[in-house]
């Protein structure tokens, strides 16, 4: 009984899934007939697991992993403060806003020369590009949580004796913005994300997985190139779920009351 | 001890645009005892709550000077505590963390000032709920909450901007009957901004009703009732009937 319950509580969306893997294999396999255009769902699976064997996957996880690591923590430490200040002085929001405004629409992607040139063939190289693309989300959503502090908030905080703005930024303005700011980092996540495929494919590393479309490109071995897109697809959507359950669990269980 | 000395106060709002400006209160004065319950009364625009606020420390005066025990208001200070019309509970801390900020700014460690706010939170009958967020709290009970936070810092005088204005009719007067209660209690001076007659009458020692725009004194209404008051009895009746007459002059004025 449970266990056809279960079937129809999760069954429309696992047999959508069979289907759609079903129509690919036999496009692929009936239609197609041709590996280098669409590999198919089971080469892709043997690929896969011929890459598992091979100890490579593990290591080009781990090395775009890095990357998006030295990306995020960057534009954490960067861009948080910047959004802080921006977003409680006036006059530094006076200040940086012009910069942050004409560096902005710069796509991350022109960065990768300078980002060669600086950092050379390294993981900081990389991770320059995901900062690149990470900081600004980062940076306008903690100023725009900054900006819509409720002066409630703050003149109750007032009366109750936390006046200084360093107390008032940590006790009030910070909570206060956290959902905001986490949206932003979000955001950020997904750009960076794809920033680093870009960073990796046009040669700022020489190993990770979005360098390894590329490099497999090259060999003609599409069906690789398949399960680096999927792995890709994969590892962020990980990382997303990840940071949404600590997210929701920690830091804004608070607003579970509102709609968001 | 709360004596709170109003003396001269007036405030004149500046807009860019205009020459002058609006001017919120004029000339206003008046002398609180310490321990005692004043209402500010008077209809909308009077600038009622924009004294409350000078005496907060919140807003400035652009003339005149407040004072609390004979020293003037500079700035926001624990010593005046207050309770916002709007629903100010800290939404990202619980009941307990909100009630315990005050002396967390103190520096009192969390522990110790959780301890010490058990009998506030007692005091407005939120037991209960001490471990609830903001969100989960109806309006009455998020209320009585911001009481006890302005209570937990054990402030000589509570300001009180129209905290019921929000909240429906009967939990409106249970609160005010509560209220009531912890004044007796705690030997605070209250001063409580109003648009409301009934509750000014009910609660108050004093009414100091004001003029429209700008607000000055119109008339300080001494309330010679003892208290439990009823609020249905002939004399609170005549009492309502004479403030609310000095309120329409005011609407006949402008």
């Amino acid at each position: 009984m449970s266990f056809i319950k279960k079937i129809e509580e999760n069954g429309i969306e696992v047999l959508s899934l069979v289907v759609a893997v079903t129509i690919w294999q036999i496009i692929a396999d009936k239609v197609i007939h041709n590996k280098f255009l669409l590999p198919s769902f089971y080469d892709v699976i043997s690929s896969f697991f011929t890459i598992v064997k091979s100890g490579l996957l593990f290591t080009d996880i781990l090395t775009s992993l890095l990357h998006f690591s030295i990306g995020i923590i960057a534009a954490l430490v960067i861009g948080i403060p910047l959004g802080i200040a921006m977003g409680w002085f006036k006059k530094t929001n006076r200040a940086i806003d012009p910069i942050i405004e004409i560096l902005r629409p710069i796509p991350p992607l022109a960065w990768i020369p300078f980002a060669i040139v600086w950092f050379g063939l390294t993981h900081q190289a990389a991770g320059f590009v995901i900062f690149i693309g990470m900081i600004f989300p980062i940076i306008i959503n903690t100023y725009t949580g900054f900006k819509n502090v409720p002066k409630v908030y703050v003149e109750a905080a007032k009366v109750l004796g936390c006046t200084r703005n360093i107390d008032l930024i940590r006790f009030i303005a910070i909570p206060s913005a956290m959902p905001s700011i986490v949206s932003g980092i979000r955001v950020a996540m997904g750009v960076g994300w794809m920033c680093l495929v870009a960073a990796e494919m046009f040669g700022v590393s020489d190993r990770g997985l979005g360098y390894q479309i590329w490099h497999n490109y090259y060999l003609h071995r599409m069906d690789v190139v398949l399960v680096y897109m999927l792995l890709l697809g994969f590892v962020g959507l990980l990382i997303d779920r990840f940071f949404r359950h600590y997210v929701d669990a920690k830091l804004l269980r608070w607003t579970s009351g509102t709609v968001v | 001890m709360g004596r709170v000395s109003v003396k001269n106060i007036s405030r004149i709002f500046t807009k860019k645009e205009e020459n002058g400006g609006t001017e919120a209160l004029h000339d206003v004065s008046f002398d609180v005892e310490d321990g005692e319950f004043i209402c500010l009364l008077g209809p909308s625009g009077c600038g009622k709550t924009t004294l409350l606020r000078i005496t907060a420390g919140l807003e400035t005066q652009t003339s005149g000077e407040i004072t609390l025990n004979g020293v003037p208001i500079t700035g926001p200070d624990p010593k005046r505590g207050m309770v916002f019309q709007q629903y100010s509970l800290f939404p990202w801390r619980t009941v307990i963390d909100n009630i315990t900020f005050g002396l967390e700014m103190q520096g009192i460690s969390k522990t110790e000032a959780k301890k010490q706010v058990e009998k506030y939170i007692d005091l407005v009958g939120l037991e209960q709920f001490k471990n609830s967020y903001p969100y989960e709290l109806s309006g009455g009970m998020q209320q009585r909450a911001a009481i006890a936070r302005a209570l937990a810092n054990e402030p000589e005088v509570l300001l009180m901007d129209e905290p019921f204005g929000a909240l429906d009719a009967q939990t409106r007067n249970i609160l005010q009957d509560e209220l009531l209660k912890i004044w007796e209690q705690k030997h605070v001076t209250f001063l409580f901004v109003t648009h409301s007659v009934d509750e000014a009458v009910v609660l108050s020692d004093r009414i100091v009703v004001m003029t429209a725009r700008p607000g000055r004194i119109k008339e300080i209404v001494t309330v010679d009732l003892p208290r439990p008051r009823s609020r249905t009895s002939p004399e609170v009746n005549r009492l309502r009937d004479r403030v609310l007459r000095l309120l329409e002059e005011e609407r006949f004025h402008r």
